[in-house]
């Protein structure tokens, strides 16, 4: 293992984090704010991907694309929080499951019936396209430095809004008091709407800066919500930070684990048997982090302050 | 009278006759889609014991399914052909797997325990496919199936569906009376107040953890008569979605029911087969139904049928 292959891996481990870090965020808000589990959150990054390929076909222009995405992400998220989410938080979890669950095939399949099972694809903006020398041997796409970018950017915003804002404050006390939030006159439902539309935003930013790297196809997203449940286990419900940090740190450990765990392996086992459970030991090694964490640090990591 | 015990009567009773009344109306080929369904009820039952009597929350139960499927074939692959051989392998296999993940899990309680079997059910399902030797990803064609007692009555048509047929008897059965016990009392006496539990004197954990090897164990032979079915088995029958699908047959039939868990397994399976025979995209209804049965219908399709009893809730 060379040093610049390491530094790539961590380069791409750090942008996956990143990506995870966008659709963690409104997952953990909602579920640690509203205490709704809402599975068909991964589907809002499908949405994301599916949208900025719509309109870049019909704009031809990536950025008008990007930003007409989001527009139709939040609308489509606060569309979903009206017919069906509003009516579901006060239910059992199970519920919340299950109609999400519902959700998820639903949309899945107006995906497939719209776009065709096949996976499709959308070049990186011209802007971005090519890539950059960092080091004498490695250089390294622009497009993906630039998603780089972009999530940390949202991340300290999303952080100084938490931290600094009134309306932060009012998240964070609603996700610890609700009652007494609303005691106060907040308009509680108001506000949950308010973090609803933003999760479900970010997740579809998530999918728009996704669609030029990765397949766009129907499903796309229920693999990494649950990744994303992984995130916010680990990090704490309903800390932002947390979410952050355990995101950049499921998504070093995913990356890294996918090359190093078969070589290390290799040192103790005979390379056929290594290369057999490699894989499949580093496709685990984010749940087994995660089991662990919930046996000794039921909190997360990083629990979001003040919940009991 | 027994409401709960005619429906469930009438239920059988109805499989029963389907291996008569199907030739008669030329409508063999459904067969399968029953044994299918009936394989669904079997893991959906079990799955109900821990979530509609014990409250415990688990996206992980397909992982089982996996564990006594593949144990199963590779019995079958070793030479292994009588079937209740395999079948004290395979109980053997996921009873012992259950009863590690289960005492780790049940360290945690609520939203925690559904992330952490989530998690133990992922690592499962990543072992699977990492069996190369028995096909990896792609799964494996079993070109022998197991016998009883040397006889291959119980490969195919109707001498395995009886065979599957009586499972679901003895499961359905069985995990009632479990469920009606001084066991599944405090099982949910535990769910709705585990504090209280404990300090009555009952050792809670214990209680849950002997639940969740049950479970575990009749979603194993569940598994087990699944390879006995198809002739095939891969990782995808552990993935989490597959444990979502359990989710939803109960909680559509209704939680901790008597015929919950067996209405919603022949509602999904039937559903999908009618849905899918005048629309190729049945998702797109089936979809927006479950948010449907969700918001309007509480309580589940059991209740639909006994409105008026709420026995064991």
């Amino acid at each position: 293992m060379s040093l610049t292959l390491f530094l790539i891996l961590c380069l791409n481990g750090l942008q996956y984090g990143l990506l995870l870090f966008l659709i963690a965020a409104g997952l953990t808000l909602v579920f640690g704010v509203m205490g709704f589990i809402n599975l068909a959150h991964g589907v809002q990054y499908m949405v994301g991907a599916y949208l900025v390929f719509a309109f870049t076909g019909l704009t031809g222009s990536f950025w008008l694309a990007l930003v007409l995405s989001l527009i139709a992400a939040l609308m489509i998220g606060l569309l979903m929080e009206y017919a069906v989410f509003r009516h579901l938080y006060a239910r059992p979890h199970l519920d919340q499951v299950l109609a999400t669950f519902g959700i998820i095939i639903f949309l899945n399949e107006l995906a497939k019936v719209l776009f065709g099972p096949a996976t499709l694809s959308i070049d990186t903006p011209e802007l971005l396209s090519g890539s950059i020398q960092i080091t004498e041997q490695l250089r390294y796409p622009v497009y993906r430095l630039a998603t780089i970018g972009a999530g940390l950017v949202v991340a300290v915003g999303l952080f100084i809004t938490i931290s600094y804002t009134r309306t932060g404050m009012l998240i964070r006390a609603g996700s610890t008091t609700p009652e007494m939030v609303s005691a106060l006159g907040v308009n509680i439902t108001q506000l949950f709407r308010i973090v609803f539309g933003v999760g479900a935003m970010l997740a579809g930013f998530a999918g728009v800066i996704a669609a030029p790297l990765f397949a766009i196809e129907p499903g796309m997203g229920d693999n990494l919500l649950i990744v994303a449940f992984v995130v916010i286990i680990i990090g704490g419900v309903g800390s932002i930070g947390g979410a952050f940090l355990a995101a950049i740190l499921v998504g070093l450990i995913d990356t890294l684990g996918r090359s190093l765990v078969t070589e290390l392996l290799g040192l103790a086992v005979d390379a056929s048997m290594a290369n057999q459970i490699g894989p499949a030991l580093a496709s685990m090694l984010i749940y087994i982090l995660m089991a662990a964490i919930l046996v000794f640090r039921p909190k997360g990591l990083w629990p979001a302050k003040g919940v009991a | 009278m027994d409401r709960g015990l005619v429906i469930g009567g009438v239920i059988f009773a109805f499989l029963l006759a389907m291996p008569v009344l199907l030739p008669i109306v030329g409508a063999e080929y459904l067969t399968g889609l029953l044994i299918k369904a009936m394989l669904l009820a079997i893991a959906a039952i079990s799955l109900d014991l821990i979530i509609g009597h014990g409250g415990m929350v688990s996206l992980g139960h397909a992982a089982f399914i996996g564990v006594g499927a593949y144990t199963t074939a590779i019995g079958l692959q070793s030479g292994i052909e009588e079937i209740f051989v395999l079948l004290a392998i395979t109980l053997g296999a996921t009873g012992a797997i259950a009863l590690v993940t289960g005492i780790l899990a049940l360290r945690t309680s609520g939203v925690y325990f559904l992330m952490i079997t989530l998690a133990f059910g992922q690592m499962i399902y990543f072992t699977l496919t990492s069996l190369a030797a028995y096909g990896g990803d792609d799964g494996l064609t079993l070109w022998s199936l197991a016998t009883l007692f040397g006889s291959d009555i119980v490969q195919d048509g109707r001498g395995l569906f009886f065979f599957v047929f009586a499972a679901l008897l003895l499961t359905w059965i069985g995990v009632w009376r479990v469920s009606q016990s001084r066991f599944g009392r405090v099982l949910r006496a535990a769910r709705d107040n585990p504090q209280r539990a404990e300090v009555m004197g009952y050792p809670v954990a214990r209680y849950q953890l002997i639940a969740y090897v049950i479970a575990a164990c009749i979603a194993g032979v569940s598994g087990l008569l699944l390879v006995q079915y198809a002739e095939f088995v891969s990782p995808s029958i552990a993935a989490w979605q597959r444990s979502g699908d359990l989710i939803v047959a109960i909680v559509l039939g209704g939680l901790g029911s008597r015929n919950g868990a067996l209405l919603g397994a022949f509602f999904i399976v039937i559903m999908e087969e009618f849905l899918s025979s005048f629309l190729h995209e049945w998702r797109l209804i089936y979809g927006p139904l479950l948010v449907l049965l969700v918001l309007f219908a509480k309580g589940g399709l059991n209740d639909l049928l006994q409105p008026t009893s709420r026995e064991a809730s």
